[in-house]
């Protein structure tokens, strides 16, 4: 007997599935989670490790976050970062059970992405301008 | 006759899931605060030279809440590659080697940071 090519649930990502915000801002949770582990959390250790080092390896490291592509680093990881940690604040709420309604979802979630740009563009002003 | 729970234990969805989800959301919590004393950290020391640098972080404060930073962001860290890895790599094989590694990194990474805050903080 021929299986009968039932529907599947479609995947997330094409063109038959409309993307929402809380569906997009969950993997982006995901993916800022792997980025700071594997970039962001290794320049943490650079910088300590530069500190103990003495002041040749700090101008090294001050060097490297002065030229573009560790200002392009510096600016990803603070992106990441902030994203995570406000996203981690909705997610922990979630998981004391409130906001779940849709729109209280919806909501927090503009206000995680709002609170995200807000506090990049101003740790970076901060770190570029010094 | 045993508990029924002695029979569970270890089997099924009676494994560690709930410590690792506990966990998670622990240095979660732990970790809003400590970046933000971290963001302070960042601030000060924005413009800072060597020497700023490393009298700011030898300060026994601001070296204990640096190791706990440390501490708390490779754990973190570790338990969410671990999930990502359960969830995406099904080869038994690659899954089991990545578990390793993260692993590995996590806790190299955590000694790594901890002794160079000791070596700065005792002025070695």
């Amino acid at each position: 007997m021929k299986a009968k090519r039932r529907p599947l649930s479609p995947f997330m990502i094409g063109p038959y599935y409309k993307p929402q915000l809380t569906s997009l801002m969950s993997i982006a949770h995901r993916a800022s989670g792997v980025f700071l582990s594997l970039v962001a959390a290794p320049l943490l250790l650079w910088w300590i490790i530069a500190v103990s080092s003495g002041p040749e390896a700090y101008r090294a490291l001050s060097g490297f976050f002065s030229g573009w592509f560790g200002r392009l680093l510096l600016a990803a990881s603070l992106l990441g970062l902030f994203y995570h940690l406000f996203n981690g604040i909705r997610h922990l709420v979630w998981d004391t059970g409130r906001a779940l309604e849709i729109r209280d979802a919806y909501r927090a979630g503009f206000l995680v992405l709002a609170a995200t740009a807000l506090a990049t563009v101003g740790m970076l002003g901060v770190l570029l301008w010094a | 006759m045993t508990n029924p729970l002695a029979r569970a234990r270890g089997h099924g969805s009676a494994k560690s899931g709930v410590h690792h989800w506990i966990a998670q959301r622990a240095t979660a919590v732990f970790l809003l605060f400590l970046l933000g004393w971290m963001g302070y950290a960042m601030f000060m020391l924005a413009a800072a030279d060597h020497a700023a640098a490393q009298a700011f972080i030898a300060r026994p404060f601001n070296a204990a809440l640096l190791i706990l930073l440390l501490i708390m962001l490779f754990y973190h860290a570790m338990l969410g590659l671990q999930v990502v890895i359960e969830d995406y790599v099904h080869r038994p094989a690659m899954e089991l080697t990545l578990h390793l590694l993260t692993r590995a990194g996590a806790w190299l990474g955590m000694a790594l940071g901890i002794v160079n805050v000791l070596k700065i903080a005792l002025g070695a």
